[in-house]
């Protein structure tokens, strides 16, 4: 679920990332816009969907770990309510005043959230301070090393957040490239060409760094080899992009990216297990897959219609993609 | 301030805002059906220009919507851990199948119908619309089975570590709280989109414009709103209130401002409760009419607040008290006025009846007022517990999160929401002005781009 929001609501985060560096005439932002139109508030749904995933399947993470990231938890909610209705608003007004408002409140919250996305993942790779009492609560920041008193911000998470920056504005620029004509595209494509350099420098950076920062992350792989194939997935798909881009192969481009986004997610998600969130005090007391699930019967049942229900939808976004598939026009209609 | 306070204001501030939004579009969703049905079936331009007038002003009732909706999904974890912990293995179940279910039908259709008219012709453009009318009431249907839960919890099983988990999914779904409480929402959520469709078209004749959409604006919202506001009160209302005489008989008496058991109780119309002394001041008694409405005996005995501990009372009596009577005052005052409406119109009179249509017209906010009275009488009436009967909201919040963190994040939706009502009310008044008839210029129709 998480991983199909990151790959998802992650172009159209990423196209508001490069928003107004590729955008840079009124008819190019509002075909960018176009380009996400119909189908932001869809990938936004994966992570409504996710969270209530999260909530019957692991209740005890849920509550640990939402009142213990408050603060940054209800600055994402606002930054959502910021972007989302830049996107609805911006066009409801023809006014030089009210269009450069909404394109630099939707880049600028799409930015913000793609760094906190990256900085909370970076937070549950590093570990919080879960004791017995089984709350706690991270204040933003304190002094920024990853031991201890740990904040929500520390120079490894913002690490985190600036990669996730990075590689979502790769995605977005792709996503760009995939469904506009013309100049855009041109733009777009250089600057993910730009931006590949940039990406291949973090993730070598974050290959060294990780597991420095959470031991428990880099020992599951030596016991069990086959996980490798995840990192080996992401590796190959960040090598992808650069190909599929440079001979204009945009679809290939952009499914490489996500299967670079999806490759390193799944990367950490296997080096955790079973950590759901690891403790940065004591091991023993870190949420665990077992220890923070809900009853065999609850997930059983949720199971039965989780698995029909996200087939369902499945359909529904196959549906609606094709039916706007191809590149984005502005001489269609619209209310 | 305690933090548990600056919880529960939160989280009451926040909904009651978000729900001014979904009430008028899952309402609206049924009524755009029935439009684009007489278009299919008249053939009539008209009904497709109205609903997709209209259909301009559910998108931006519903991106509020959505935006402020997912805050409540994250604020049962941000602010009321010790809840989800308990209950999340349960009240998990149906908000997940809320995003599941009904988000992904509800968003991915929406984009469909509002973009894609051409693109899809008129039948699959009907489907679009109808699906988006069964994802926005399968979301209310989830919704109202995660509050009936709390309401009356059934199906749930202890769990290990205190906590609960569930027992029966079917439990779950066919609570006998859920179908009544869901009836009386939805039913609800058709009058408050009618009366507002209703006082538009008042508004438009009244200005002298626009006259045709004005009228079937009226035709639709008088006729809808009569229908839907008659059901409110029986059979849902009736039900609804007898299920709280069953499972909640102290939040009845609350409600009802009977302090001492009575035999023979009498309905009151009006007065003011005072807790400390336990009467109800300056009040207006309707003689035994509570009995017979509990329980269908004129003499029947009805339990005042007098029965039950002092720790099961809820803890606003005064606001529950004034909360119910709003909404039943209310309600029965919008029954009335539609109905003379309704007479009107049949009479051929209503568009010619200025003081009808001025009362039409201002007759919109009243269903708002009437529906959050609505949800607070439930929610007030839950109180002094989360989940009835098993949790208090004290054990709910989250104790890891203080008062002064919560007020700086309670401040900051307040701001953020203000300025949300601020743009929302700009950009319906622009649409109301540019109204439902089709710009005749042949303009650029990216201009137009919702």
């Amino acid at each position: 679920m998480i991983v199909t929001y990151a790959v998802l609501d992650g172009f159209d985060l990423g196209v508001g990332v490069v928003h107004l560096y590729v955008g840079r005439t009124e008819a190019e932002r509002r075909m960018l816009l176009r380009s996400v139109g119909p189908v932001w508030d869809g990938n936004e749904v994966w992570l409504i969907a996710g969270g209530g995933a999260l909530f019957f399947a692991f209740p005890k993470m849920y509550a640990l770990a939402f009142s213990g990231f408050y603060l940054p938890l209800i600055m994402v909610l606002w930054l959502l309510i910021v972007r989302g209705i830049s996107i609805e608003f911006r066009s409801h007004i023809e006014s030089v005043v009210w269009h450069p408002f909404w394109d630099v409140a939707f880049s600028a919250a799409s930015a913000m959230l793609a760094i906190f996305f990256g900085a909370a993942l970076g937070n549950i790779v590093r570990g919080v301070p879960l004791s017995d009492s089984g709350y706690f609560f991270l204040p933003l920041f304190t002094d920024l090393t990853t031991s201890g008193q740990v904040g929500i911000l520390d120079w490894f998470t913002i690490l985190m957040g600036v990669s996730s920056l990075v590689a979502l504005a790769l995605h977005g620029a792709l996503w760009v490239t995939l469904k506009t004509p013309g100049e855009l595209r041109k733009r777009a494509r250089q600057l993910a060409d730009h931006v590949w350099w940039v990406m291949l420098a973090m993730t070598a950076v974050l290959l060294v760094v990780v597991p420095l920062v959470q031991p428990h992350l880099g020992a599951r792989f030596p016991d069990e080899p086959w996980g490798v194939i995840f990192p080996a997935t992401a590796a190959t798909a960040l090598l992808a992009i650069r190909w599929f881009n440079q001979r204009g192969r945009a679809r290939a481009a952009f499914l490489a990216s996500c299967a670079y986004i999806a490759g390193m997610l799944f990367s950490v998600a296997f080096g955790l297990y079973p950590y759901v969130l690891p403790s940065n005090l004591n091991p023993a007391e870190s949420l665990t897959i077992y220890n923070s699930s809900t009853s065999d019967y609850g997930l059983e049942v949720g199971l039965a219609w989780f698995i029909p229900g996200i087939l369902l939808a499945i359909g529904y976004f196959i549906f609606v993609y094709r039916s706007f598939a191809g590149e984005v026009r502005l001489d269609e209609e619209g209310y | 301030m305690e933090a548990l306070t600056v919880h529960r204001i939160q989280f009451a501030f926040t909904v009651v805002f978000h729900y001014l939004f979904p009430q008028l579009t899952m309402g609206l969703a049924l009524l755009i059906v029935a439009m684009k049905t007489l278009a299919l079936h008249t053939g009539d331009e008209h009904y497709n220009h109205a609903a997709r007038f209209w259909a301009r002003i559910f998108a931006i009732n519903f991106a509020i919507g959505v935006v402020t909706g997912i805050p409540m999904e994250f604020q049962f974890g941000t602010n009321w851990a010790g809840f989800s912990r308990y209950s999340g293995g349960i009240i998990g179940q149906t908000l997940a199948m809320e995003g599941v279910f009904s988000f992904f039908l509800e968003s991915s259709f929406l984009g469909a119908f509002l973009f894609g008219e051409k693109r899809l012709g008129p039948r699959l453009h009907w489907l679009a619309a109808f699906l988006v009318f069964l994802g926005s009431w399968l979301s209310g249907f989830f919704i109202i089975a995660t509050n009936a839960w709390m309401q009356h919890p059934v199906a749930y099983q202890p769990g290990p570590n205190g906590v609960l988990a569930l027992k029966s999914f079917w439990g779950l779904m066919l609570n006998p709280w859920l179908g009544w409480q869901y009836l009386h929402n939805m039913i609800a959520s058709v009058v408050t989109a009618s009366v507002v469709m209703a006082a538009l078209g008042a508004f438009y004749l009244l200005a002298s414009r626009d006259q045709d959409y004005a009228k079937l604006f009226i035709r639709i919202g008088v006729t809808a709103g009569l229908i839907a506001s008659a059901l409110l009160i029986f059979p849902t209302g009736d039900e609804q209130g007898r299920n709280v005489a069953d499972y909640q008989p102290v939040t009845l008496a609350a409600m009802e401002g009977l302090f001492k058991s009575a035999a023979g109780a009498p309905l009151a119309i009006i007065g003011q409760p005072d807790v400390q002394a336990e009467t109800l001041d300056n009040p207006i008694l309707v003689p035994r009419v509570l009995s017979f409405l509990t329980y269908r005996r004129w003499m029947a005995e009805v339990r005042g607040l007098d029965a039950f501990p002092r720790d099961t009372w809820p803890d606003n009596i005064p606001l529950l008290y004034y909360s119910y009577h709003i909404m039943v005052g209310l309600g029965t005052i919008l029954v009335a006025v539609l109905a003379l409406a309704e007479f009107l119109l049949w009479r051929g009179r209503l568009y010619d009846t200025p003081l009808m249509l001025w009362v039409l017209m201002l007759l919109a906010p009243f269903p708002y007022i009437a529906t959050t009275a609505g949800w607070m009488t439930a929610e007030l009436g839950r109180q002094p517990w989360l989940v009835y009967g098993l949790l208090r909201t004290a054990e709910g919040s989250s104790v890891a999160v203080s008062a002064g963190n919560a007020i700086f994040t309670l401040l900051g939706f307040a701001g953020m929401y203000s300025v949300l009502a601020v743009l929302f009310l700009f950009l319906v008044y622009l649409e109301v002005e540019r109204g439902p008839e089709p710009e005749t210029q042949a303009e650029p129709q990216a201009q137009t781009v919702a």
